[in-house]
């Protein structure tokens, strides 16, 4: 019988953040090659920050990721305060609650209506939707305009923000200059929920493979950037035992770092693990419109990833709304956090999923060592073994449509390659 | 024929390619008068070669890159580099003073893997550069008011006065006069519209120098303000470390 061999390669793969490529193999109906690859060059964010300040970490590591700046800072100053024994004024905290709000409104948004509603619609990109939805994408664009303007009313711009840092904010808006904001988000709040209810419609592939899903997790609100590190099996640590639990590794079928549990394995992070451990603690309006559509815990098909994103969304709108009708402005910006030699660790929900921060300070608060670990890292293991999954199951479908498949299936994950301080350019040597 | 827009990106962190997702409203009414063929970060469509205008994003850290350049200047009537990254290497140039094998040793279990270059650098060390825009990141009006300018084929706003102008402009009150707060506004370029300031901070720099930047002067205001010139030097060490006017200073300093 004539060995039959098929191979699928895109060299660059669109509508993700950075730079990656996707490589699978196909012989004798057997899959032997399947990666998903990156080649993002590394940037050196741990080794150059050796020697910085203590409180240049939130400005510096927001440049990981322009995608996601708000978490970047979110989990350094919480790594700091934490180094430093100090802990910030409660209305401070809720006020960054609310910044992390609108970077989930912009960040989810954005991936929802111009990255990867357009693969289930057989779109190129969200402009070429546009065209033939155009209610749809305006509505999108309104609702991430609101994102936006959340995070420039508290940090300045929409990109890289400037207000946060070590202690709190620079500076905390008056009520006066945040209200205009509560007639934007009421319109949000019902564009959210026509989202859901929009994502909810697309045609979703089957793909259900088990994974263990890991995220914060709290007792009494759905977590942010406060909680313990929880996973559906059974897992729930403090923040600070991150290293004792997880190990990033080379795989020998790659030579990309992949995370892992240790003695345990792969796992995923992002909007299904959030929702697969806190459902119940969504706001009301979000359970509600996730039950609506159909949504309940366990979701275990990646690709209805983006109706969790359309619920997170609402979630996010409803939780900023409530934080801005009690606002007022707090007492003091910030409190004063002196320098003390130790070690910190931060960690928060990236739109995409955890984001783990770690630094070790000196009394003149300079930095010792900094570790920071980005979700898109944890999820490589994940991302690989879905597109196996679906290598396997669909090796009847053609090329075109085996390939439009995968990426899409990449872009369940929202994938910010950019953040990628752990990546390697892959480099296979199959002699 | 329409004029075409292709948006490259190098070593960055994706902030400037998105600022121009960011400013879709405005540019809607230009989209009409361009085509957008070739933008990673957006759509999967694609044309070849060549293009009417080319934006970069990103700084060049790999010797695949520093080729890639080069080809990607071949292919572009008119080439724009947006932001720091791509008109100064970024914060990543750091690495340009330093070990970048002790580097990769510290970040990577097996840095015989990564194939990269000493030293990050602006896209203009590599290949001619027609226009640039600034800031970490890109301010979107100067953005949206770049490609209609090369539209209409007049030349772009870019200033290249003091962040103080724009300051001044705002009404906000001076942090290095009055708190005494170290702020690097008098030698930054204008663009971002003096955010930093008007948050009751210091500028840190994030447009890099603006023209004739006076750096000994500031050295001088910020000793009034009780900070030291090795801390000035460390401070223009950071976003547009790779920018020659920041750089000398720094260790001038």
């Amino acid at each position: 019988m004539p060995s039959e061999s098929r191979r699928i390669g895109v060299e660059y793969i669109s509508r993700v953040e950075g730079e990656g490529s996707l490589r699978v193999a196909v012989r004798d109906g057997r899959v032997e090659e399947c990666e998903f690859g990156i080649f993002e060059p590394p940037r050196f964010f741990e080794a150059f920050m050796r020697g910085r300040r203590f409180t240049e970490a939130p400005d510096i590591t927001a440049r990981i990721c322009g995608i996601c700046p708000v978490a970047y800072q979110m989990s350094s100053v919480q790594a700091m305060e934490s180094a430093c024994g100090v802990t910030i004024d409660p209305a401070i905290d809720e006020l960054r609650t609310l910044l992390y709000c609108g970077e989930w409104i912009e960040s989810h948004v954005l991936h929802m209506y111009l990255l990867h509603a357009p693969d289930f619609l057989g779109y190129e990109s969200g402009i070429a939707l546009a065209a033939d939805h155009p209610a749809e994408v305006g509505r999108g664009l309104r609702l991430k305009q609101t994102g936006n303007a959340l995070v420039s009313a508290l940090g300045g711009r929409e990109i890289h923000p400037v207000s946060m840092r070590v202690g709190g904010f620079h500076r905390v808006p008056t009520r006066k200059e945040i209200e205009p904001l509560i007639p934007r988000l009421e319109q949000a709040r019902e564009d959210a929920m026509a989202t859901v209810d929009w994502v909810a419609t697309l045609p979703m592939p089957e793909a259900d493979r088990d994974d263990e899903y890991v995220a914060l997790a709290a007792d009494d609100h759905y977590a942010i950037h406060h909680g313990r590190i929880r996973s559906t099996r059974g897992m729930d640590i403090a923040v600070e035992e991150w290293n004792d639990y997880f190990v990033e590794e080379h795989v020998p079928r790659s030579t990309s770092l992949h995370s892992h549990i240790r003695d345990r394995g792969l796992y995923q992070v992002g909007p299904l693990a959030r929702f697969n451990l806190s459902e119940e603690l969504l706001r009301p309006v979000a359970l509600e419109a996730a039950h609506r559509v159909g949504l309940r815990a366990p979701i275990t098909n990646p690709f209805r990833s983006i109706v969790v994103r359309a619920v997170e969304t609402l979630h996010a709108v409803d939780l900023a709304l409530d934080i801005l009708d009690r606002y007022q402005r707090p007492a003091r910006p910030y409190v004063a956090v002196p320098p003390v030699a130790g070690t910190g660790h931060g960690a928060s929900e990236a739109p995409r999923g955890l984001l783990y921060h770690r630094y070790e300070i000196d009394g003149d608060g300079r930095i010792i060592a900094a570790q920071i670990v980005p979700p898109t890292a944890q999820n490589q293991g994940s991302i690989e073994a879905d597109l196996l999954h679906l290598v396997e199951r669909n090796l009847d479908k053609d090329d075109a449509h085996l390939q439009h498949l995968l990426e899409q299936s990449i872009r369940n994950y929202d994938p910010c390659i950019s953040c990628s301080v752990h990546f390697l350019r892959l480099e296979v040597d199959r002699g | 024929m329409k004029p075409t827009l292709a948006v490259f990106k190098f070593a960055s962190c994706d902030g400037c390619q998105l600022s121009i997702l960011d400013a879709e409203d405005q540019l809607v009414p230009i989209a009409g008068a361009i085509d957008i063929v070739e933008f990673k970060e957006a759509t999967t469509h694609s044309e070849p070669p060549p293009y009417t205008v080319g934006l970069v994003e990103g700084s060049v850290t790999t010797p695949h890159d520093a080729l890639r350049i080069r080809e990607i200047r071949d292919q572009c009537k008119i080439l724009v580099t947006i932001g720091a990254c791509a008109t100064s290497g970024g914060i990543q140039a750091l690495r340009n003073a330093a070990d970048v094998e002790e580097f990769a040793a510290q970040v990577y279990p097996n840095p015989e893997y990564l194939d990269v270059l000493a030293t990050s650098t602006p896209i203009s060390d590599h290949v001619k550069v027609d226009y640039a825009l600034y800031g970490c990141p890109v301010s979107i009006d100067q953005m949206v008011d770049l490609v209609t300018a090369l539209l209409t084929g007049r030349r772009p706003n870019i200033p290249d006065y003091s962040v103080c102008i724009e300051c001044k402009r705002r009404g906000s009150t001076c942090v290095l006069v009055t708190p005494g707060i170290p702020c690097l506004g008098p030698v930054t370029r204008a663009g971002c519209g003096a955010i930093c300031p008007a948050f009751g901070r210091g500028c840190y720099g994030c447009f890099g120098p603006c023209s004739g930047p006076n750096v000994e002067g500031l050295a001088t205001a910020w000793e009034a303000a009780g900070v030291t010139r090795s801390d000035l030097s460390e401070a223009l060490r950071a976003f547009t470390v790779g920018a020659p006017e920041f750089a000398e200073a720094a260790r001038a300093l």
